[in-house]
This record gives structure tokens, C-alpha cells and sequence, in this order.
């Protein structure tokens, strides 16, 4: 993975950075030793690796404020960091860094249920958000994998998303303001309790720009009251284009499920062997979720079982208690450790239109035996949001760079049925190159300008998101003013 | 004075990038805002593109009319689920609602509170910007985070960005059944005590509105839920039951000509029809509309569960005033004033609101003042 060469002036102030930033930030805030700042040298997209300068952890949006200050004046690049469970790199340090994380920042600072939301700071994680206020029976509906690690801060720049997003949305549609410093240290206030912005929804765009137009460190929630029950089906088909027709069905026929999740024979076998979920051996599997009061939820099943029914299921089993339902979810919930169990893996996350479902399969499965990887497909099939678990091994020379070849394929093959390279995970730098795949030089122009107005000086995770040599010219301003 | 229309995305990139002097961007004009310039109309730009039911998916010109795609939709059962308004009765205008004036806009009625705003439903456009040049963001799928989003920027930008060519859709099923419990004479608090308790449980309510007294009709409080038959029957006699507390004696209504035609009223803002006054939108904590309302003489209308609130007020009055710290933001609709539409931004928005249109639009042409 190509990143600019770090910046000599900077490394070479190291220490008078260190100590700018200590004036601002309590003693252990600020961390400067390799053996400590190694901790950060990744997220969960763990073949990269690079230490930053340094790391600072700030408590209050003031410090927050304070340390970009410095950074802005220093001419010091800054990488907003949240759980560090991105998938895509987005979080990967220069070594002439400042990893800004928000972890300290946990603090629950308003809920409201009267007015259905809940005002944290961006470093507390995903599930402690529904666990603030789970007791009064709501939930914050994004529910990312990765819930009990992930922050909020990391979804904001992610516009993470969820097995229950076919009905709830994904993180942008259930976010309704921010406090967000500036790359210059100005803290501005973006939306709030009240819905859709006065002028241009400036929300929207920051919520999905991977830590590259601010630091978001407070933000207000939507939470929302808990359905009264829920139940899941699954149902076992001998071929993909069969679970697709049935997936297709099943939406026009006017039933919304919370999720439909889509896995295939590889993913079904490796699942079984891990969890022993009890699942049919069969080419396709759909789990399909519904909620409501009982009665609600046996009359959506039915329907769902009668249209199943017609596309000849060789399976079909309606959870008829919570023990079924949670083993059900099992061997799904287990599907990327039953995975990384078997090997190391890469997953992908493009998405398409559902109708073209079979096809990509079809040619996922040709990619695969031209490149000699094994893949296994899990998928949020309401929303055409594929993860094709692409298996490798990383002991192997060569093994990880033909897994990324056939990964690239894999996206540009999403590209070209109508879809796009990412449905969740973002770009990061795994697949910043991929850009032009999907947009014109116009069409990223335009998303380059937008930085351009909130971070003139290109100071904030720079080198993410866009191929390297378009962002050159605008990266290397800061360096030319220097000299 | 001429009136441009483009008949292709090319056309109206030509025109853009030759253009000298600003433009005012309709789709119907169904808004009556007045702005400088020479017309420019995307009705030209109309057809359905692409459209999926089993993917939930709608891809349509800028122009199309809305409803053209809302009968397209309905033959399969399926529907624009922000329940985009039509506000010609309210605003005077005629001409058709085009599909991306509903988006430039970002309008959505009282679904809104449940299923989001029309920003939440746009899954791409295609537009081209002040200099001429055709630029996409986002795509037809449903979930997608390549890059920054630019669609829900182009949402509410009120054709101040760049002028939408092609948007595409997320459309949702219409459901078999809505239903709606009515309550009659509910003061401000008790109205909102109603909506609150509604949305904070299990029920997914789908409307929360307030109707004002009409002629010999006294004000209503409305609260609708949607879905199957048995389970709208089911929701509705749990919350009458839950909200009883609240409030006595509510009416249950089930039929579809009633239940279309009391959403009708709120979505389109009917009670105010042919009223004199001032109008205006305001968005606000839903908690804070007794003491906004209160803080104003005139006549109200409330939806969102509290959080919108319509309000007919006697010529020159700046409701602005009454948001008195609570946060949110108030639009003017109807009336000439001396206040500008949008509620100006605080200083630090405002700067970056200029700043992304000084670089879409640097020469100043497109709907030029009309957002600030
Ligand atoms: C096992 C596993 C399962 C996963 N499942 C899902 C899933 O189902 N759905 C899904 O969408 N994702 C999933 N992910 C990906 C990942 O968890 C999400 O992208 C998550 O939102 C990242 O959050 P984080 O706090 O760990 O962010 P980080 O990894 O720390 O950072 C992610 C990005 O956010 C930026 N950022 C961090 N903090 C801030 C801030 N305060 N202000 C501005 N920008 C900031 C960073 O610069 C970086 O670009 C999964 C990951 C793993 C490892």
C-alpha cells in the first residue's frame, strides 16, 4: 500500500510538537513512546501497519479543539480515530501523524425520551448507546457486527450500517447532529433534537466522509422504542438464483422484513463446522426477520412461508421460541470467526442491485477458480450489500497481493451491474484506487472541492478515500507554503 | 422573457456551462418563489428510467411528474413512502410537482417522523453544476459509501448547487391498511402528551399530527399507524387503550376514503387553504411547541409528533422570535417580508454553506440569493 512519504520537517519536531500538545492536554494524554504508540499502528484492516508520530487521547471537545489548533498551525496531519475497527484502512497512520482518538470520550450527555434521542460523546461504542437505554425500552438502531467495539465516532465517518438497516436505516438516517471541531480548532454545531437542517444538509455529507472534514466528537441520536417481539425464519434453497427469486418475491409482496441475510454453500459449510447451528446443507440459505406483536409476527411468517413455499424450499424453519430464533442467528452471527478460523481472509463489501444477484455469484464463483481462492458469500440480500469472504493465506508470499487482485475484480464486477465498491465499510485506502472504477475525474472533483472548503490546508486522514496522485497536487500545498 | 428547456442532461449542460446571467431553477414552479433571472425548467428531463419492484428501486428524470410516478408506483402496490406534499392549494401556484423539485426541496409529510425525509430515500443523482459540468454521486443501490455523499448535499439545496438532470429512489410497499385514532378538542400539552406517548411505544406509529378547528369542525389530534389489516386493528386498540390516561375517548377510524382524506389535510396543510397571512414552516424540538405556539398569535398546525409545526400568522410577524434559544430553524413559505425564506445559519455554517456554493456554482448563477 503506497502512502506519501512522511514529512522530514515534522519528524524532525517531534518533540516540540509533544510539548505544544502537553500544554493543552493532561500528562497521559499525550503519547509519544514507540512502545505505546504501536498500539495504533492499525485497525482491523491488519496487513497495513505504520506507527504515527503520536497519539493524543483528549477528554472534552475544548481539547479536541485545542489540539487541532496546534496541529493546524504546525502543519501537522491529523488521523481522527475512533474502536480502530475499520475494515478499510481508515484509520491507518502516517508516520508523521497525530492520531486523534476519541476513546476517552464515553460519556452519555443527554438522553430524552420524550423528544426520542440521546446526546453522547463519538468515542463510546456502538452497543452502549441501546445499553443507555435499553431499560427505558429503547434501542439506537444501527447495529453494526462490530457493535461491542466500534464507537459512534467511527460510524459517523463510516455511515456504518446493520443486519436491521433493510428497516431502520443505516447510521446517516438515524443521525440528527453533531459537535464538530474543525481542522483550524473552530467548534461548530450541526443539526440537533429538531429534524432536517435550515439551510444545506451539511449533516449528511459529513456523516460518510471518513474523518476528512472534521472530528466529530459529540453527536445526537435518533433512539427509537423496541418492537414488541421479534422472530426469524430460515429457509434452505438447492440454488442461489432460486433464494434471489424468493428474496425478490417476498419484497413485492409488500412484507418489510428488519433483515434478510443471504449465505452460500461455502459460508453455510464453514458456519455448520464452527457452530453447529443445525443448518440444512443446501447451495443457498436465507434468514429472514419480521417484528411485531405475536400475532403480527406468526401472520408476516406465514406469508413469508407461503411465498417461500412456491419457489420449493428444501428447508423451512419458523422459530417458534427464543432458543430456536438465537440459533437460528448463531451460525450467522459466527460467520466471519468461522471464517477467520479456516484461514485468513479478506472481506469485501460491494454492493449491487438484488436483481443481478445470480449473476454475480455466478462470475464471484468463475473469479474464484481463475484466481485459485476459495470465497464464501454472506449478504444482507434486502439491500444488495454482499460480503464475499475471500480466503488466503498470509504465511504464503504472493497470497495476500492475489486476494487483493481478485478483490478489486470482484468490486469493478459490483461497479458494472449498476452497484458500487462499498456498501459500509468505506474506502479507506483499501479501496481508494478503485475510485475511478466508479467515478469520472468530474465526479470526484466535485467530492475533492468539498474538502477543499472544509479543510483547506488537506490536513485531516489526507491520504484516504481519493487515489494519491489526484489528492497530490492539493496535499502538497501545505509543504510548498513552508518553503 | 425566454424560458429555457433543456431536452437532454447534454442540453442543459451546454446551456449551463454558456450561461451569463443567472437562472431561476423549476421543475412545476409549483413553489411561487420569485428569483432573479431567466427560467430554467427540467421538465424536459422526465421518464422513468429503471424501475424495479422486487429491488425497490425507482430511476426517473428530474422532471417527471410526481403523478406519473406515483402511479407507476400504486399499479404494484408499491408508493414514495416521505409522502412528498403538494402545497399548490397552500401557496396559490399551479403547474405539476416534478420528482426533483419534491428532492431539491427535501419535502416530506407526516411519514417523515417514522420513515424518514426524502434526503433518507435519495439513492443517487445525477446534476450538473454551475461551470456545465454533469456529475454523479451515489448510484441505484440501496446501501452505499463510496466516497463523500453528495446526495443528501443535493437534497435541500434548492437548486442552488447544480441543477438535478436524474435521481433514483429507494420506493417502499404500500401497506394494505391505515388506520387512525382521533381526538377532538386536545389543547397543545395534552396533544403533545398524545404524541409522545404514541411514538414511545412498540407500535410504529407512522403520523402524529394536529389539525386545527375548521368551520364547525373542532381541532383534531391524530395518531395513524399502517400495515396489515389485523395488525393496524390490533395497534390501534392497544394504544387507545395506552393513551387513555392522556386523554378519554378517542375515535378509531379505519376507512380509506377517511384515513387518505385526514392525511391529505396534514400533508398538504389544507386548514390553511386560501387563509390571508404570513406562512411558515418551523422545525423544531417537539418537546418546545407549546411554549413556540404560545409565543405567537395566529393559527397552528402540527405535525411530526410536534416537531413541524405550520403556522398562519398576521402580515410582517417574524416567528424566528419565538424559537427563542430552543434551537431549530424556521422557513417562511408565503408572505412578503423584509426576513429572508431560510432562517439564516450561524456564522461558522454559514461560511461553509458559501464556501461549497462559491465552488458548485462560482459564478453565482443558479438561484441566485434564494437560500442566503
Ligand atoms: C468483525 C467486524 C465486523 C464489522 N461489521 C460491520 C458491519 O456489520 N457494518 C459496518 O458498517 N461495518 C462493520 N465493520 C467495520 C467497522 O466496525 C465500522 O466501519 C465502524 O464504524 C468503525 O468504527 P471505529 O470506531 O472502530 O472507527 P475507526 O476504525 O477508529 O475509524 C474509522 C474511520 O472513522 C474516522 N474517525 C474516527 N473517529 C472520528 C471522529 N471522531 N471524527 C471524525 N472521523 C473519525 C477515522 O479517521 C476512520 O477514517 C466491521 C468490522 C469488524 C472488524
Amino acid at each position: 500500500m503506497q502512502m506519501p512519504t512522511p514529512d522530514t520537517h515534522i519528524l524532525d519536531r517531534k518533540a516540540t510538537i509533544a510539548a505544544r500538545l502537553r500544554q493543552v492536554l493532561p500528562v497521559d494524554a499525550v503519547v509519544t513512546e514507540p512502545s505505546e504508540t504501536r498500539a495504533y499502528e492499525c485497525d482491523a484492516l491488519t496487513a497495513y501497519r505504520c506507527p504515527p508520530l503520536l497519539v493524543v487521547l483528549p477528554e472534552t471537545t475544548k481539547e479536541v479543539s485545542a489540539v487541532l489548533r496546534i496541529c493546524y498551525e504546525e502543519g501537522v496531519p491529523v488521523v481522527p480515530r475512533g474502536a480502530g475497527t475499520s475494515l478499510a484502512g481508515g484509520a491507518l497512520p502516517t508516520a508523521d501523524c497525530v492520531i486523534l482518538g476519541v476513546a476517552k470520550m464515553n460519556d452519555v450527555l443527554e438522553t430524552d425520551y420524550d423528544n426520542r434521542f440521546i446526546r453522547v460523546q463519538t468515542g463510546r461504542t456502538n452497543l452502549s448507546v441501546t445499553g443507555a437505554v435499553e431499560e427505558a425500552g429503547f434501542f439506537y438502531a444501527p447495529d453494526p457486527s462490530s457493535q461491542l467495539a466500534c464507537a459512534i465516532a467511527g460510524n459517523i465517518a463510516m455511515n456504518s450500517g446493520g443486519a436491521h438497516c433493510l428497516k431502520y436505516g443505516v447510521t446517516t438516517n438515524n443521525l440528527m447532529g453533531v459537535t464538530m471541531v474543525m481542522m483550524d480548532g473552530e467548534i461548530v454545531e450541526i443539526g440537533g433534537a429538531h429534524l432536517d437542517a435550515a439551510g444545506l444538509d451539511l449533516l449528511g455529507v459529513i456523516c460518510g466522509s471518513e474523518g476528512q472534514l472534521g472530528v466529530v466528537t459529540e453527536a445526537t441520536l435518533r433512539i427509537l422504542h423496541k418492537p414488541e417481539g421479534a422472530r426469524p425464519i430460515l429457509i434452505g434453497f438447492d440454488s442461489n438464483e432460486v433464494a434471489g427469486a424468493c428474496v425478490s418475491d417476498i419484497i413485492k409482496a409488500g412484507v418489510l422484513p428488519v433483515a434478510i441475510e443471504f449465505m452460500d454453500r461455502p459460508c453455510i459449510e464453514a458456519c455448520e463446522a464452527f457452530a453447529q447451528a443445525g443448518y440444512p446443507m443446501c447451495e443457498a440459505l436465507l434468514i429472514v426477520e419480521v417484528e411485531g406483536s405475536e400475532a403480527e409476527i406468526s401472520h408476516q411468517l406465514g406469508l413469508i412461508s407461503e411465498i417461500a413455499g412456491r419457489h420449493n424450499p428444501v428447508e423451512l424453519r419458523e422459530a417458534t421460541d427464543s432458543d430456536e430464533a438465537a440459533r437460528i442467528w448463531l451460525g450467522r452471527k459466527s460467520a466471519f470467526g468461522a471464517m477467520g478460523q479456516i484461514n485468513d481472509y479478506m472481506c469485501l463489501d460491494g454492493t449491487i442491485p438484488v436483481s443481478t444477484l445470480p449473476e454475480v455469484l455466478r462470475k464471484i464463483g468463475e473469479l474464484s477458480a481463475q484466481y485459485g481462492l476459495k470465497v464464501a458469500n454472506v449478504f444482507h440480500a434486502g439491500d444488495g450489500n454482499m460480503h464475499p469472504l475471500i480466503l488466503f493465506d498470509a504465511n504464503k508470499p504472493g497470497d495476500l497481493e492475489l486476494c487483493e487482485a481478485m478483490g478489486a475484480d470482484v468490486l469493478k464486477l459490483c461497479v458494472e451491474v449498476g452497484g458500487c465498491l462499498t456498501g459500509e465499510h468505506g474506502v479507506g485506502v483499501e479501496k481508494r484506487d478503485l475510485m475511478t472504477a466508479q467515478y469520472t475525474s468530474e465526479d470526484l472533483e466535485a467530492q475533492l472541492n468539498v474538502k477543499d472548503v472544509f479543510d483547506p490546508k488537506w490536513l485531516l486522514n489526507p491520504a484516504k478515500v481519493f487515489p494519491l496522485e489526484v489528492t497530490t497536487p492539493r496535499r502538497s500545498r501545505v509543504l510548498e507554503q513552508r518553503t | 422573457m425566454t424560458m429555457y428547456q433543456p431536452n437532454s442532461e447534454q442540453d442543459l449542460a451546454d446551456l449551463l456551462r454558456d450561461a451569463d446571467a443567472p437562472l431561476a431553477v423549476q421543475g412545476g414552479a409549483t413553489r411561487g418563489v420569485n428569483i432573479a433571472g431567466a427560467p430554467l425548467s427540467t421538465c424536459a428531463l422526465n421518464g422513468v428510467r429503471l424501475y424495479e419492484p422486487g429491488a425497490l428501486t425507482l430511476v426517473a428524470g428530474a422532471g417527471t411528474p410526481l403523478p406519473e410516478v406515483e402511479v407507476l408506483l400504486a399499479a404494484e402496490n408499491q408508493r414514495l413512502a416521505f409522502e412528498p406534499s403538494d402545497l399548490r392549494g397552500l401557496l396559490g401556484t399551479d403547474g405539476i410537482p416534478t420528482l426533483g423539485g419534491a428532492i431539491a426541496t427535501n419535502t416530506s409529510g407526516p411519514r417523515r417522523i417514522q420513515s424518514g425525509a426524502a434526503r433518507d430515500f435519495l439513492l443517487g443523482v445525477r446534476f450538473v453544476d454551475g461551470m456545465g459540468q454533469i456529475i454523479k454521486n451515489g448510484g441505484r443501490v440501496m446501501k452505499n459509501v463510496t466516497g463523500y455523499d453528495l446526495v443528501k448535499l443535493m437534497a435541500g439545496s434548492h437548486g442552488t448547487l447544480g441543477v438535478l438532470s436524474e435521481v433514483s429512489l429507494k420506493v417502499l410497499p404500500s401497506p394494505e391498511c391505515s388506520g387512525t385514532l382521533i381526538w377532538e378538542n386536545l389543547d397543545w400539552q395534552a396533544s403533545l402528551a398524545i404524541f409522545s406517548a404514541a411514538l414511545n411505544s412498540p407500535y410504529d406509529v407512522t403520523g402524529a399530527a394536529r389539525l386545527p378547528a375548521f368551520g364547525e369542525r373542532p381541532a383534531q389530534t391524530l395518531i395513524r399507524v399502517e400495515g396489515f389489516e389485523a395488525s393496524v386493528s390490533y395497534r390501534l386498540s392497544e394504544l387507545s387503550g395506552h393513551l387513555k390516561t392522556i386523554a378519554q375517548s378517542a375515535e378509531m377510524t379505519m376507512d380509506v376514503v377517511r384515513n387518505a382524506q385526514l392525511w391529505r389535510s396534514v400533508r398538504d396543510v389544507e386548514p390553511f387553504v386560501g387563509k390571508e397571512g404570513d406562512l411558515w414552516r418551523s422545525s423544531i424540538k417537539p418537546g418546545n411547541m407549546p411554549a413556540f405556539v404560545a409565543a405567537l398569535d395566529g393559527e397552528h398546525m402540527i405535525d411530526w409528533a410536534g416537531g413541524l409545526i405550520w403556522s398562519l400568522v398576521p402580515k410582517g410577524r417574524d416567528v424566528r422570535a419565538a424559537l427563542n434559544g430552543f434551537g431549530g430553524h424556521c422557513t417562511l413559505l408565503r408572505g412578503a417580508h423584509h426576513l429572508l425564506r431560510f432562517q439564516p445559519e450561524p456564522a461558522p455554517l454559514a461560511a461553509l454553506s458559501a464556501g461549497l456554493r462559491k465552488k458548485f456554482d462560482p459564478r453565482g448563477i443558479l438561484n441566485v440569493g434564494l437560500m442566503g
